[in-house]
């Protein structure tokens, strides 16, 4: 199951639809990253409400995928973690720690935008 | 009928990582069914999940066993993960967080323990693995 990846201004966002296999996960690492450098982006928003489940695979590429945008100059914020998703996630004791989340797209592409702000102001001129 | 009833079992082949993704699913289904709340029902997949996968990663293949169960008051869920692979040398250890032989976070067993009500790891190197893991539908959810 291909996952989408949308170009918004300096952002790039990827909105996952269905349940994923640990190779649509995978995939979906590789694209996101050659798109950072291909379109330039700044940020990175991944769209996780469809996803069914987050086992410790999902957590560990979302979490690569975090790190390995920042090391190519990109912020990543993952949205739409729903309730039972975050209990299951707690329960199991999967963390994202150092990576932002936000509650959906809307408020991931605010935190984009109060990111850019920071360091963005120089090429903003 | 004294005692707990047990309906036919359903099972669900793994043998790519696709198939990871529809045994949580029949297991959501199954909970669902069984009128597990919708957070129950994610925590059983994720269990799942993370067994599914043990099975692809070290036997390459086996499978999942689902069935329903009945203690008289509350409904429940078996699962069964069982393959002919490797085997588990030391599963007290397999069964502590953060070790892993295959370079993964170490969560998948221990995490899928925290997750269901009771948790049973059989194994014999050589010979496989079976994981039978239990969850009760919770009065008030």
């Amino acid at each position: 199951m291909e996952v989408p990846i949308l170009k918004q201004g300096h952002y790039l966002i990827a909105s996952i639809q269905s349940a994923l296999s640990d190779a649509d996960l995978s995939q979906l690492r590789e694209k996101l990253i050659e798109r950072v450098g291909k379109f330039r982006a700044r940020g990175v928003i991944v769209d996780v409400t469809a996803l069914d489940v987050m086992d410790s695979f999902a957590v560990r590429t979302l979490r690569d995928i975090a790190h390995m945008a920042r090391l190519r100059g990109s912020e990543t914020v993952i949205v739409g973690i729903q309730p039972e998703v975050a209990f299951a996630m707690v329960q199991l004791g999967l963390t994202l720690k150092g990576v932002a989340t936000a509650l959906d797209l809307e408020e991931g592409l605010e935190f984009l935008n109060q990111q850019g702000q920071g360091h963005g102001r120089l090429d903003r001129g | 009928m004294g005692g707990s009833t047990v309906a036919d079992a359903l099972r669900c082949l793994i043998g790519s990582d696709a198939d990871v993704v529809q045994a949580r699913q029949m297991g959501r289904e199954l909970a669902s069914q069984l009128g597990f709340s919708p957070g129950d029902q994610t925590v059983i997949a994720a269990a799942i999940s993370e067994i599914a996968r043990n099975i692809l990663m070290y036997a390459k293949r086996g499978e999942v066993q689902f069935t329903k169960i009945s203690d008289g008051t509350r409904p429940g869920l078996i699962v069964v993960a069982e393959d002919r692979g490797p085997g588990i040398s030391d599963v007290p250890r397999a069964l502590q967080d953060g070790y892993s032989t295959s370079g993964g976070l170490g969560l998948g067993l221990p995490g899928a323990r925290r997750l269901m009500d009771d948790f049973e790891v059989v194994s014999a190197v050589g010979e496989g693995t079976r994981v039978t893991m239990k969850k009760w539908k919770r009065v008030n959810g």
